[in-house]
C-alpha cells in the first residue's frame, strides 16, 4: 500500500568552504557570505535524491525545497526545480539574519508548520560552512516529531513507516520509524540526479519577488505563468515570535574569532637523493624515533 | 546543582573512549570551577558493568539508568534523560563526544532546554565574558574554541545566559587520565519511566551492526599520512606498505578521502580523527588547516612535497622536497636496508 506523500527538503545555500580567502568573515565574527562562491549544500544534495525517489515510488507524492537566506538563496529553489521538486520556499527577512544553529530550527520549524501536514522534513546531515550537525534534530525536537540521522538509504515506507539505513560509529544500523519524521542524510548516500533539461527550460527564470528588478523585463511573464514565481516569506508570514530569530534567538554568542597562525619549527630541508634518504633514515634509527 | 555533567556513551556495556577522555577534561573544569564532576550513562543490563570504567576519572555523582530499550540508543529515550535529569539538577555544563551519538542527542536537548550548543570543539576553557552590547559582565563562563569555516579561522564561543552550556568534542581531542584526587565516587540508579514516557520507545532498531576498528590509527606511534598528491589509490599503496614496513598506521587527508583514495575513517584533521604520534610522515599533503589540527601535536614531523613552500613543511621537522613516487620507495627501501 502507497500512499501520496508530503517531503519538505531543508537545503541552505553555503559559501564554498574549499576556496576560502581572507575577506570570509566580518568584525562580528559571523560570515561574510557575500565574499564568497555560493553552493547548494552538498549533502542537501544527497538528501534532495532520497526525496525525489520517494516521490517516485510513491505516487502523487510532492516534494518541496525549504531554505533560509538572503534573496539570493532563491538559487537553491531553482537548483530544486531543475531536478524535479515541485515547489519551493524562501524564508528571507533581515530578522533571521545572524541566527546560530536554534534560531534557525525555530525558523525552519515555524515555516513547517505554516505548511502544514508534511510527512518527511529531510535534509543533509550537515552544512559545509559550520559542520554542526545540529538544525536537523532541533527542528525535529521543535515540531515534537522522530528524527533518523546520517541516514544512507530510505528503503521502503509502508503503513505509514519508514525503514531506513543509516550510519553509526564503526558500522550499519537499520530503524524503523514512523512518519511523520525527520531525516538527516550522510553523504555517503546516493549522488543527486544532474538538472533535467527540460525542468531548467521550464524554470530557468523563476524567482522570489525580492530576487526581481523593480522593472522587471519579464513582468509579463510572472504574471501570466504563476510558476515562475517562488514562495518568499518573512517572519510574520510564518508567524515567527521575532524575539526567537536571528541573533536574539541565539543562545550562543561568538566571542573572538582569531586566524589560525600555527608554531613554525625549524626544518631540516632534505633532496630525494639516496644519501639525504638514507641519512635520514639512519638519525632516526640511531635516535631510537623508528625502531 | 550548577556541576559539570559528561554524557556517557556505551556500545552494549563497554565504555566509549572519547567520554572517559571527556570526563578528564570535565574533572579539571569542575575542579577550576569548585563544583562536582557528574557522569550520566544509559544503557540496558550496564549495572555493575559500567561503573568501573567510569568512576576512576574523578567522577564525584553517577547517574546510570539501566533498562529495557535504552540500547541500542535510540534519540527519544536518552533526550527525555537528559532533558529531565538537567531540569532537576540543573548543571552549568554538559559536554559529549561529538560522535554519531552525541550529534544526534545534543542538539535534540539543547533544543528541548533552549541552550546553546558548541559541536566539535577543540579546546575547553574558563573565563569572562563581557557583552558589549548589553555592557553586563559575566564570570567562569565555558569557553568552547572550535575552527570554523573549514577550518580557516578559529572561533572562541560562549553561551552567556542560557544553562547547560553545552559542547561536543571529537574522539582523541582531548586526552583520558586516571584521575589522581579524591572523588565522591557515588552511584545512583535511577527509575527509567519516571524520565521516559512509553511514547519514547516508537522507534525500532531493526539491526545493529558495529564492527571492532579495522586499524588503531588514533593510537599508533608512527602515522604515515597521504594527501591528494599521492594521485590515486594506487598511490596509497606504497604508503600502506611503508606503514607496514616502519609498523605504522595509514592516515589521510580531506582531500584526499573526498577523491577517493582512502577510506573515510582513516581521515586525519578536524572532521576526522586527530592523531598524536612520535613520528608523522606527510606524503603528498599540502598542510590546510583543518589537517594540521589532527596532527599538530605529533613529535616528529616529515613531510614529503614535491612543492618546497607547501604550508605543512613550516610545521615539519624535516621536509624531503620531491615526488613521492621517488622518495617513498626509497625510505622504504633504507629503512629495511638499515634497521638491524
Amino acid at each position: 500500500m502507497t500512499k501520496a506523500l508530503k517531503i519538505v527538503v531543508l537545503a541552505k545555500q553555503v559559501p564554498d568552504t574549499r576556496n576560502v580567502g581572507k575577506d570570509a568573515m566580518t568584525p562580528e565574527g559571523t560570515v561574510n557570505r557575500a565574499a564568497l562562491p555560493a553552493i547548494f549544500n552538498p549533502e542537501d544534495l544527497n538528501a534532495l535524491e532520497q526525496a525525489l525517489r520517494l516521490k517516485e515510488q510513491h505516487p502523487g507524492s510532492t516534494v518541496g525545497v525549504l531554505t533560509m537566506g538572503p534573496p539570493r538563496a532563491g538559487e537553491i529553489i531553482r537548483q530544486g526545480l531543475f531536478r524535479g521538486a515541485d515547489t519551493g520556499w524562501l524564508l528571507t527577512d533581515r530578522l533571521f539574519a545572524g541566527a546560530d544553529t536554534l534560531a534557525t530550527s525555530y525558523a525552519l520549524a515555524t515555516a513547517i508548520k505554516k505548511i502544514g501536514d508534511v510527512d518527511i522534513v529531510i535534509g543533509g546531515r550537515q552544512a559545509i560552512d559550520g559542520d554542526t550537525a545540529q538544525v536537523g534534530p532541533q527542528v525535529a525536537q521543535k515540531l515534537g516529531l522522530n528524527q533518523v540521522t546520517y541516514a544512507e538509504e530510505i528503503l521502503k515506507i509502508e503503513n505509514n513507516i519508514a525503514t531506513i539505513r543509516r550510519h553509526i560509529d564503526g558500522g550499519v544500523e537499520t530503524v524503523e520509524v514512523p512518519l511523520p519524521c525527520v531525516i538527516t542524510v550522510n553523504g555517503s548516500a546516493a549522488p543527486c540526479r544532474p538538472c533535467n533539461a527540460k525542468l531548467v527550460m521550464k524554470y530557468k527564470y523563476a524567482s522570489c519577488p525580492l530576487e526581481r528588478q523593480p522593472e522587471d523585463p519579464r513582468a509579463d511573464l510572472y504574471a501570466s505563468r504563476d510558476y515562475l514565481n517562488l514562495n518568499q516569506w518573512s517572519v510574520a508570514d510564518v508567524d515567527g515570535d521575532p524575539n526567537q530569530c536571528g541573533l536574539s534567538g541565539s543562545p550562543t554568542k561568538v566571542k573572538t574569532v582569531q586566524n589560525i597562525v600555527f608554531q613554525a619549527k625549524e626544518s631540516k630541508t632534505l633532496t630525494a637523493s639516496d644519501a639525504d634518504v638514507e641519512g635520514l633514515i639512519k638519525e632516526l634509527l640511531e635516535e631510537k624515533i623508528i625502531g | 546543582m550548577n556541576n559539570v555533567f559528561v554524557y556517557i556513551e556505551t556500545e552494549c556495556t563497554q565504555v566509549a573512549e572519547v567520554s572517559q577522555e571527556l570526563l578528564t577534561k570535565g574533572r579539571k573544569l569542575a575542579d577550576q570551577l569548585g563544583v562536582e564532576l557528574h557522569a550520566v550513562v544509559a544503557g540496558t543490563g550496564i549495572k555493575g558493568k559500567v561503573e568501573d570504567q567510569i568512576l576512576p576519572y574523578g567522577v564525584d555523582k553517577l547517574f546510570a539508568f539501566d533498562g529495557e530499550g535504552l540500547f541500542p540508543y535510540t534519540s527519544a529515550p536518552h533526550t527525555d534523560i537528559l532533558v529531565n535529569l538537567f531540569k532537576e539538577e540543573q548543571p552549568q555544563i554538559c559536554l559529549m563526544g561529538a560522535t554519531v551519538i552525541g550529534r544526534d542527542l545534543g542538539p535534540r536537548v539543547s533544543s528541548s532546554l533552549t541552550s546553546g550548543l558548541t559541536a566539535d570543539c577543540t579546546q575547553l576553557e574558563i573565563g569572562d565574558f563581557d557583552d558589549v552590547k548589553t555592557k553586563k559582565h559575566y564570570d567562569n563562563l565555558l569557553y568552547q574554541i572550535r575552527p570554523a569555516f573549514g577550518g580557516n579561522i578559529v572561533a572562541t564561543i560562549v553561551n552567556p545566559d542560557h544553562r547547560p552550556q553545552m559542547a561536543t568534542v571529537r574522539s582523541g581531542v582531548m586526552q583520558k587520565a586516571i584521575y589522581e584526587g579524591k572523588a565522591k565516587n557515588e552511584v545512583v540508579y535511577p527509575e527509567v519511566s519516571k524520565y521516559v514516557s512509553p511514547e519514547a520507545y516508537v522507534v525500532k532498531v531493526l539491526d545493529h551492526h558495529v564492527e571492532a576498528a579495522k586499524h588503531n590509527l588514533k593510537g599508533s606511534p608512527i602515522v604515515v599520512a597521504g594527501g591528494y598528491g599521492m594521485g590515486s589509490k594506487e598511490g596509497f599503496d606504497m604508503l600502506f606498505e611503508l606503514a607496514k614496513v616502519l609498523h605504522g598506521e595509514v592516515g589521510a587527508s580531506r582531500a584526499a578521502v573526498d577523491a577517493g583514495f582512502c577510506d573515510t575513517d582513516r581521515q586525519i584533521g578536524q572532521t576526522g580523527v586527530t592523531v598524536h604520534p612520535k613520528v608523522y610522515i606527510a606524503c603528498g599533503i599540502s598542510g590546510q588547516i583543518q589537517h594540521i589540527a589532527g596532527m599538530q601535536d605529533s613529535k616528529i614531523i616529515i613531510s614529503v612535497n614535491s612543492d618546497p613552500d607547501a604550508p605543512i613543511n613550516k610545521i615539519a621537522d624535516y621536509v624531503i622536497v620531491g615526488t613521492v613516487e621517488e622518495v617513498v620507495p626509497k625510505l622504504i627501501k633504507y629503512y629495511k636496508q638499515n634497521s638491524k
